[in-house]
């Protein structure tokens, strides 16, 4: 099948593909964008002068990622890039609540972002053959990041759960702590399934979610002591995806935009 | 050989321009000199990030957070490499990262005097970018001809970054020079706040014993002053061109001496600022530091012994 003749242009989309497209590639944007922000939040404070290093290329693809859909709904809606990164009022933004959240441990840190970028690849995976096509060459493009990204916490993940002591006792701890963000990260949204049947993703939505619950679960049977641990999910209301934000959330908006607002009417 | 006789030999091999590597043999005074010299620059470098660092997520659009984002990344960068020359340099001593970096949050290595300021405003964010790395790079330019080759080999890398972040400054300086009244004020007002620390970050007028030595040995070949005028040269006509005053009146070009004249920093000021880190934010950074340092003590616990 191809997917060149049997794709989705800009110019050809209906009103309600439009709304369901800027929906989901909102949700994209504001993950990566709010994730990269709290990621560089770090700079200065990691735990090495090496991992200082490493953690800001991370932070940075992932802004970079953030500017890569957001120029594509700016395409599609004509607002700017910058607008739709630092203007944007709390309740319009569709980000999930775990990258939000305030950056705590580091503990916390990393297993956010292993589950974040555990998720995230399962996320690409379902667009890079994406019949919209400017989404699925840039999916292609961030897949090679991602992955390297992947290691990097993969490897942390495992030093930090496989020693005992105090490092195990914390990513214990972090694990349940993101773990009730994570239906919400899981969450697409109402559009699930237009963006289907539309081939916007090219796999069902509920297959993606079972396939990082079942990673999810190996993770927790790698930390020894914990296989016996029972793991219930259950499908909470959406928040994040409905705008719905932590304070969390706002304080972020607020210190993001304290230059701009000292002139709204200057170019920086 | 006596040690005097082998100190005699090297001098005369640096003063011909030798250059030094890590495991050749090098007389303790030239050891010690280096190990403070590239000491301070690496913790400089690590201090350097806290007063951007606070400009990071304020960053007002996409481009201009990418970029703050990656020069940040780049100092943080520059102090580990610096680090690592310092270990090479003080592994007879048996002081490794952890030590060095202890040294910082312990107070018994300074940094230097503009990192102990506040970065108060966006512009201070682009100024420090344009005018402090600018200094920087003729700081550190002077050190690429130094004695010792693994310095010298760093600093090569570390100027050419540096001369992207000091594009980086101008470019944020050039837009708030163009824009709106209030931006240039803030621009003005951020030249008044960091003038005299500029003035004072090449060192003091008189060539310390240190100083000295490190000629001597061919560790630096500039004096302070020297170093000092050339930023004058280089930036002030620049600073004028933007439309902005410098405070001081009585900055002029004596074209008799063939030098700037301007009027001194409070040496004693700025010189308690970085001998007891008394400046305004010095605390406060060694605090974040000290997070770094010791809150993730656990961290580099796990990572290096498995417990």
């Amino acid at each position: 099948m191809s997917h060149e003749t049997n794709s989705l242009a800009p110019e050809q989309l209906t009103e309600q593909q439009h709304t369901v497209l800027v929906d989901w590639l909102t949700q994209l944007a504001d993950d990566e964008f709010i994730l990269g922000h709290r990621d560089s939040e770090w700079l200065g404070l990691c735990p090495t002068v090496e991992e200082d290093v490493a953690f800001s290329s991370i932070a940075q693809d992932e802004v970079g990622h953030a500017v890569f859909y957001y120029e594509l709904i700016q395409e599609l809606e004509g607002v700017s890039a910058d607008y739709l990164a630092f203007q944007r009022p709390a309740h319009e933004r569709k980000n999930s609540l775990l990258v939000e959240r305030e950056n705590g441990d580091w503990a916390y840190t990393i297993v956010r972002h292993y589950l974040y970028d555990l998720w995230d690849q399962i996320r690409l995976d379902a667009m890079v053959e994406s019949r919209y096509t400017p989404l699925a060459h840039g999916t292609q493009k961030m897949k090679r990041e991602e992955y390297y990204h992947l290691i990097h916490f993969q490897h942390w993940f495992a030093r930090l759960t496989g020693c005992g002591g105090e490092a195990q006792e914390r990513m214990k701890q972090a694990m349940e702590w993101v773990e009730q963000d994570l239906d919400d990260l899981l969450d697409i949204g109402v559009y699930e399934s237009d963006l289907l049947s539309w081939g916007i993703l090219t796999k069902p939505p509920t297959e993606m979610r079972s396939e990082f619950y079942s990673q999810y679960e190996d993770l927790w049977k790698d930390i020894s002591d914990l296989s016996e641990r029972m793991i219930i999910f259950s499908k909470q209301a959406s928040k994040g995806r409905m705008g719905q934000h932590s304070p969390a959330l706002a304080s972020v908006l607020e210190n993001m935009t304290e230059v701009i607002r000292f002139d709204p009417n200057a170019q920086w | 050989m006596d040690s005097q006789r082998m100190e005699e030999e090297f001098v005369k091999r640096v003063q011909n321009g030798a250059k030094i590597e890590s495991n050749d043999w090098m007389p303790d005074g030239y050891r010690h000199l280096l190990i403070k010299l590239i000491h301070m620059h690496a913790v400089s470098e690590i201090m350097g990030v806290y007063p951007e660092k606070e400009w990071v997520p304020k960053a007002p659009n996409l481009r201009r957070k990418l970029a703050m984002m990656a020069k940040v990344q780049d100092e943080m960068g520059h102090g580990q490499l610096l680090l690592r020359i310092v270990e090479d340099l003080a592994a007879p001593y048996g002081k490794g990262r952890e030590e060095l970096l202890d040294d910082l949050v312990e107070g018994k290595v300074k940094f230097h005097n503009v990192f102990h300021m506040e970065a108060r405003t966006w512009a201070d964010a682009g100024l420090i970018g344009w005018l402090i790395d600018g200094a920087a790079i003729i700081n550190q330019a002077s050190l690429l001809s130094t004695s010792y080759a693994p310095y010298a080999r760093i600093l090569k890398r570390i100027c050419a970054e540096e001369s992207f972040h000091m594009q980086h400054g101008e470019n944020v300086i050039l837009s708030l020079a163009m824009g709106t009244d209030k931006q240039r004020k803030m621009l003005q007002d951020s030249l008044n706040y960091w003038w005299y620390s500029l003035l004072f970050f090449f060192g003091p007028l008189e060539i310390t014993p240190a100083a000295q030595k490190m000629l001597h040995y061919r560790i630096r070949t500039k004096t302070n002053e020297e170093l000092r005028q050339k930023f004058l040269a280089k930036y002030v006509p620049r600073i004028w061109s933007l439309g902005l005053t410098i405070p001081d009146p009585t900055l002029h070009y004596d074209s008799k001496l063939e030098r700037w004249h301007y009027a001194e920093p409070e040496w004693e000021t700025f010189q308690r600022i970085v001998s007891e880190n008394k400046g305004p934010k010095s605390q406060e950074r060694i605090a974040l530091r000290r997070i770094a340092q010791d809150q993730h003590k656990w961290v580099r616990l796990a990572m290096t012994t498995g417990i």
